[in-house]
């Protein structure tokens, strides 16, 4: 069995009136089955308000499910005493890199997860220049945070999670507020995680430039899982990602209007490159 | 503008202040504050400038830093000193209708303002040279009796870190709400004291939704790293006392007790 | 009526070890009706540059004239030259404030000393010109979603008739849907009133796709202005710059490189698309089928 896997999953949103009596619920995660391998690196697409962060939340069990069941290795992330093994094992990152940072030095701030889990002082420093290093941000150790980027913001926030020893990372939407270098930053950051050390990644993104190194990718749109694939049959159809609000790297959109025209060209093209030879094979 | 405030500044050098243990600087920072109210006479102040300038040395922070702390009391000194040298009765130095000066006047005057350049600079070199995380650490431990009667010491010690971590995106974020109204043609200079309250509105909304906000953010983001309060927590930077700071309580020592001295002796 | 740069310097915490040149010796001219993109990395410079368009930064030196007059002259009205530039700033959650979208969107025209009838007018034509549908007038601006906010802080600067509206970085953070949603709209106004508009942002896409002429900041100095053709054919001066092209761009040059004579200064999907199909009917490649779309 995966890492992580959920069978059934349903999360409502529950609105109170002035009594405190349930007015409304909300279904913003709906029936999502999910099974996810060891050292998978996956990416879950959606419009803003399809449930994607809804259902990230409930992997590090800061959401519970309403319905249905969520194991992350094994464990029912609704049982309590399992509660801080949970959070330990599949860190998160969230969008807001200022929201999330707690410590005033880059250092300390790192060191925040293994002292909330009682690691010993020395194991502390040894988990912290690790993790600084994994990021490539050792060398803003000492800095306050306020005075960094917004990538290197997002990468501390990442080694902080990384200096928990997590087997999997969530990200939620990681780079949303990033500009493009901090995107790169972040994402060869969770890329090398992800091939080195055998972390498995769940990304969450709206950008679908950053899908395309992913083993597999979910669609989620009103809660629901409505795609799944790798990146190549998830950008094939260009039509069907388009009613769910999303759209397709431009080199996929190109390759997708040459062939409406009536050239001969292949569905599913990611790179640049792909599209040279299908275009340049004759020539 | 708002950028200017140090207090909460840490400023990273590598000196032996910085290297203090947080609880000696706090202590020594007590000290310092009795001491300026112990001394009375010039010569006691030329004693605490001695003492200032030595630590402002040590602490290898640019002067220019201790003093802009000061720009943010730099009203409320101004006005202690004007109605000192004005109102206070004695010797008649200087008249022009009912205004006068008077030799006492300018003494007291001289006093409080030394005092509280004094205050402010000590304070400031507390927290140029050690992080607020130090800072909060140091106070949680030397406050740690008070949880024998049920004061949560450590919630106290976290809310003040977190509290000093986002002072500065606060401000900028007030800055930036600011120009936001203004490009709208909001006016926060003009009008009496009524319009002016007024007239915050659109300034304070945003900013406490967002602050809200962010508190929310935090709080999970905190959960999600495991955070379940004081209990059952490790430290990455255990507070220790060296060396190094025992003779700097013996400094202190020394200086506080030079400082009784003066007052006993009335020098 | 237009905006004139002059030997513009700006420095933040000068004197101090913080000092930043922030710009440099800006000249620039902004004509009307023109619509106008602007890209640079973070800490380029363009936030404060645009800022100077309306008079909340003072340059440190340099002047700025707004239809000939120096908008820091001694007498010069700057609350009446901000509702001539308008400026949109990046997050609608820095602006949003009053209990209803309408209200809030009343608040620049009545700075502006409209009575609340008058702001109404004013506020509805431009909810509807930004698309936000009426039926939510009454509601909260917090409870909206991302890209209802976003319209809703727009029409907040756009009720107050500016003839220039500045936007900083309209589309971060929204869905790709919602990002064409919002430029389209743009676009529209820009025809639609006829003014002009200065778009901040990071896609290059986007600016390829919509904008007339791009300034491009780096290190508080105007690299390039010009078309966004022109300016993307120095990609590899934009890549030192910590910048890039459009992808389109990149993919030109890569097929132009493997002989297939394309246009390379096509700089959207749909250029691309002709010039593409042009170069495979002119090299009578196989690739195209004698049935299916040789005409369009």
């Amino acid at each position: 069995m995966g890492i992580i896997k959920a069978f059934k999953l349903g999360f409502d949103y529950l609105k109170y009136d002035e009594d405190g009596n349930v007015q409304d619920t909300q279904r913003a995660v709906d029936d999502v089955n999910l099974d996810i391998e060891a050292g998978e690196f996956v990416a879950i697409l959606g419009h803003n308000g399809s449930g994607k962060s809804t259902l990230a939340k409930h992997m590090n069990a800061l959401l519970l499910p309403s319905e249905g069941t969520l194991w992350i290795d094994d464990m029912d992330t609704a049982r309590e005493p399992e509660l801080w093994k949970i959070r330990q094992k599949a860190g998160m990152v969230f969008q807001n890199p200022d929201n999330q940072i707690i410590g005033t030095i880059v250092e300390e701030d790192v060191g925040f997860g293994p002292e909330n889990m009682g690691i010993p002082t020395e194991n502390i420093w040894r988990r912290v220049d690790d993790s600084l290093k994994k990021v490539g941000m050792t060398a803003y150790r000492h800095h306050s945070p306020n005075k960094l980027s917004g990538g290197q913001k997002q990468r501390v926030a990442i080694a902080g999670v990384v200096a928990m020893q997590p087997q999997c990372i969530v990200l939620d939407e990681p780079t949303a507020m990033l500009d493009p270098n901090g995107r790169r930053e972040v994402l060869e950051a969770v890329r090398e995680l992800n091939r080195q050390e055998k972390v498995t990644v769940i990304l969450i993104t709206h950008y679908m430039e950053e899908v395309i190194h992913a083993d597999r990718v979910y669609v989620m749109d009103s809660g629901k899982v409505v795609m799944q694939g790798t990146p190549r049959e998830i950008f094939s159809q260009v039509e069907t990602l388009k009613e769910y609000r999303l759209d397709v790297p431009q080199v996929t959109l190109l390759a997708h209007e040459l062939k409406k025209s009536g050239a001969d060209v292949p569905d599913g093209i990611l790179t640049t490159e792909e599209l040279v030879n299908a275009l340049c094979r004759s020539n | 503008m708002m950028r200017d405030i140090t207090i909460g500044q840490y400023y990273p050098a590598d000196s032996l202040l910085h290297a203090l243990d947080p609880r000696t600087k706090l202590i020594g920072t007590i000290c310092f504050i009795v001491s300026v109210f112990l001394f009375h006479t010039f010569p006691g102040y030329g004693v605490a400038t001695l003492f200032l300038g030595l630590l402002i040395l040590l602490s290898r922070v640019p002067v220019k830093f201790m003093f802009k702390g000061l720009k943010a009391v730099f009203m409320i000194l101004m006005i202690t000193v004007v109605f000192n040298v004005l109102l206070t009765p004695g010797e008649i130095l200087w008249k022009w209708g009912i205004l006068r000066i008077t030799k006492e006047g300018l003494v007291l005057a001289g006093t409080m303002a030394i005092r509280l350049t004094y205050l402010v600079i000590g304070s400031s070199i507390m927290t140029l040279t050690t992080t607020p995380n130090q800072l909060t650490d140091g106070m949680e431990r030397l406050l740690r009796p008070l949880n024998k009667i049920h004061v949560p010491v450590h919630d106290i010690a976290m809310i003040m870190s977190i509290a000093l971590r986002f002072i500065p995106i606060l401000m900028e974020e007030t800055d930036k709400i600011m120009k936001a109204q203004i490009a709208r043609g909001a006016d926060f200079e003009n009008g009496n004291i009524i319009q002016r309250a007024k007239n915050m509105v659109p300034l304070l909304v945003p900013l406490f939704i967002s602050a809200f906000r962010r508190a929310n953010d935090l709080a999970m983001a905190m959960e999600a790293r495991c955070y379940h309060g004081g209990d059952h927590r490790t430290q990455m930077k255990p507070l220790v006392y060296r060396s190094r700071d025992f003779a700097a309580m013996g400094a202190l020592a020394v200086y506080l007790g030079i400082a009784v001295m003066f007052r006993v002796m009335g020098w | 009526m237009s905006i004139e740069l002059k030997h513009v310097s700006y420095t933040y915490s000068p004197g101090t070890s913080y000092e930043i040149h922030a710009l440099k010796d800006i000249n620039l001219n902004i004509p009307d009706g023109e619509f106008i993109g602007m890209i640079g990395h973070t800490g380029s410079g363009k936030s404060t540059l645009i800022q100077h368009f309306n008079a909340l930064i003072q340059p440190v030196s340099g002047t700025i004239l707004y239809n000939g007059e120096d908008i820091w002259g001694e007498k010069y009205n700057r609350k009446e030259l901000r509702s001539q530039v308008g400026l949109v700033f990046q997050y609608p959650e820095h602006q949003l404030f009053e209990s209803d979208v309408l209200s809030d969107v009343c608040f620049g025209p009545m700075n502006q000393g409209l009575t609340r009838e008058e702001a109404e007018a004013e506020a509805k034509k431009a909810l509807r010109q930004v698309g936000f549908k009426e039926e939510n007038y009454k509601k909260s601006p917090f409870e909206l979603s991302g890209g209802q906010k976003k319209r809703v802080a727009i029409a907040g600067v756009l009720a107050m008739n500016p003839k220039i509206l500045i936007l900083d970085e309209p589309t971060a953070g929204l869905d790709p849907r919602g990002r064409d949603d919002i430029l389209d709209q743009i676009a529209e106004l820009h025809k639609v009133r006829g003014i002009t508009i200065v778009l901040v942002s990071h896609s290059m896409e986007d600016i390829a796709k919509y904008v007339e002429r791009l300034i491009v900041m780096n290190h508080g100095e105007v690299a390039f202005d010009n078309t966004p053709r022109e300016v993307f054919s120095h990609y590899q001066e934009l890549e030192s710059m910590g910048l890039a092209a459009p992808q389109i761009t990149y993919i030109m040059h890569a097929l132009r490189e493997h002989g297939l004579p394309v246009d390379i200064s096509a700089t959207t999907v749909e250029e691309a698309r002709a010039t593409i199909l042009d170069a495979l009917r002119e090299s009578h490649s196989p690739l195209l089928k004698k049935e299916g779309g040789m005409g369009k």
